[in-house]
C-alpha cells in the first residue's frame, strides 16, 4: 500500500500548476467492526434456547371400585416415599406408616437402591405419596427418581389422613415448618 | 486480526441461523428438571400450566383452530354460558388464550381486549376442590374436540406449585379417563454412577424411555 509522503520539504514539484494529488490511504479501521460483531454475538448466544423442553411420560392406573380388583402388593416389597414440606422426604418399608423415618432429597436414592438390593424384583414396588406441603417439583424429581435409579413399578398414590398425621407428627417433632 | 475477525463471524452466522426466537409466554413457568430425554410434542396440544402460586390455565395448541372453537363451543353448551360469537373468536383467534377463570367469569374474561388481559390478575381454574373441579369440564371438551386424532396432553407446571394443585389437575384426567400424559420438564443428563447411567452405558442408547 502506498505511503503517504508527509516529510515537509524536498519533494519534486511535477510542473508548474500541477497540484499533488494527495493519495489517501484504503486501509480501514476494522475495530468497530469487530466490535460490533462480538457485540452481536453475545446477544445471540444469550437469546438463543438450545435445549427443547422435553416431556416426561405418565401413566396412571384405573381407578377400580372393588378392592380385589386392585394389585396385589406384598408387605415386604412395598416402599413408601412422601415427599414434604421443606424437601424432605419421609418414608416407611412395608405397610405400617407407624415406622416413619425421615430424609432428605439426597439420602433418598441410596435408601431406595438399598431397598431395591434387598427386595425381589419382581414384587419391588415404590408408592410415592406426596403430601399436601410438597411442591410440584418435590413431586416430578420423586418420578425423575424412580427412572434414575431403574425402578420399574411405581405409583403415584394420594397420602392418606394417618400417614399425613404420622408426617406431620415428624415435621413438629423436628421443628420443619 | 483477520483470522479472528473472520471466526467472529462464523460465529455471528451460526448464532443467527440457529437462534428461534420464541414467541412471548403470556406465563413464566420454571419447569421441574428430569433425565426424560423425549422431546415434547408442538402438535395437538392441550396444555394444562401451573403457575408458581398453583393456579391452573387450559390451553390448546395455535395449530388447532378448529379444535379450539370445538373446545368453547362444547363448554359453552355444556355449561350454559351465553357466550357471543365474537367472545368466542376472540378465544380461537387469540394466539395465546391461556384460560384461567372459573365459568363464571369465563363471559367477561372473553369480552377483555388482548392488551387488558396481559395485566390482569386471574384466579385461575378452580382444581383442588373435587366436588367443583371445572378442569374436568374443559379436558371433557377438548376430549371431544380431538376424538379421531391423537391428542397431546401436557401438564407443564412451575417448580414452586403445591402438589394439591396437581392432584387437582390429576384428578380431572381420571375422570376423563385420560390416563396418559406427559409432564413437560427441562432436560438434564442422568447422574454419574446411578443405575439409569449403567443401563444407558450398558444399552448404549442416550433415551430413558422404556
Amino acid at each position: 500500500m502506498a505511503e503517504m509522503d508527509t516529510s515537509g520539504g524536498g519533494h519534486k514539484k511535477k510542473g508548474p500548476g500541477v497540484k499533488k494529488s494527495k493519495k489517501q490511504s484504503t486501509r480501514v479501521d476494522l475495530t468497530p467492526m469487530v466490535d460490533l460483531g462480538f457485540l452481536l454475538i453475545t446477544f445471540f448466544i444469550f437469546t438463543t434456547t438450545m435445549s427443547q423442553p422435553t416431556a416426561m411420560k405418565l401413566n396412571l392406573p384405573k381407578d377400580v371400585e372393588k378392592p380385589e380388583d386392585q394389585n396385589k402388593l406384598k408387605e415386604s416389597a412395598a416402599f413408601t416415599v412422601m415427599p414434604s414440606r421443606a424437601n424432605m422426604v419421609y418414608y416407611y418399608e412395608g405397610l405400617d406408616p407407624s415406622k416413619l423415618q425421615q430424609s432428605t432429597f439426597k439420602q433418598i436414592r441410596d435408601i431406595i437402591l438399598d431397598k431395591k438390593r434387598r427386595t425381589d424384583p419382581k414384587d419391588f414396588m415404590v408408592i410415592i405419596k406426596p403430601t399436601k406441603d410438597a411442591t410440584y417439583k418435590n413431586a416430578v424429581d420423586m418420578l425423575d427418581e424412580m427412572k434414575i435409579d431403574d425402578v420399574k413399578r411405581y405409583a403415584l398414590v394420594n397420602i392418606s389422613p394417618d400417614e399425613y398425621k404420622f408426617v406431620e407428627a415428624t415435621e413438629t417433632a423436628n421443628g420443619v415448618k | 486480526m483477520t483470522a479472528m475477525c473472520d471466526v467472529a463471524f462464523l460465529l455471528l452466522s451460526f448464532f443467527i441461523l440457529a437462534t428461534k426466537f420464541k414467541p412471548p409466554e403470556a406465563l413464566t413457568v420454571a419447569t421441574p428438571n428430569s433425565v426424560s430425554s423425549k422431546v415434547a410434542p408442538d402438535k395437538n396440544v392441550v396444555l394444562i400450566t401451573m403457575d408458581k402460586d398453583g393456579k391452573v390455565y387450559f390451553s390448546v395448541s395455535d395449530g388447532n383452530p378448529s379444535e379450539k372453537r370445538d373446545v368453547i363451543d362444547a363448554v359453552n353448551t355444556a355449561k350454559n354460558l351465553g357466550l357471543t360469537d365474537a367472545e368466542k373468536k376472540n378465544f380461537v383467534n387469540n394466539p395465546s388464550a391461556y384460560i384461567g377463570v372459573p365459568f363464571s367469569q369465563l363471559k367477561s374474561y372473553l369480552d377483555k381486549a388482548p392488551e387488558d388481559v396481559k395485566n390482569l390478575v386471574v384466579a385461575g381454574i378452580p382444581v383442588t376442590d373435587t366436588l367443583n373441579n371445572e378442569l374436568i369440564d374443559w379436558v371433557h371438551a377438548a376430549v371431544g374436540a380431538f376424538q379421531g386424532s391423537k391428542m397431546n396432553l401436557l401438564v407443564k407446571g412451575d417448580n414452586a406449585a403445591k402438589y394439591p394443585a396437581f392432584d387437582g389437575v390429576v384428578y380431572a384426567f381420571k375422570k376423563n379417563d385420560q390416563l396418559k400424559f406427559q409432564l413437560v420438564t427441562n432436560p438434564v443428563g442422568a447422574p454419574p454412577g446411578s443405575e439409569l447411567d449403567k443401563v444407558q452405558a450398558a444399552t448404549g442408547s442416550k433415551s430413558s424411555e422404556q
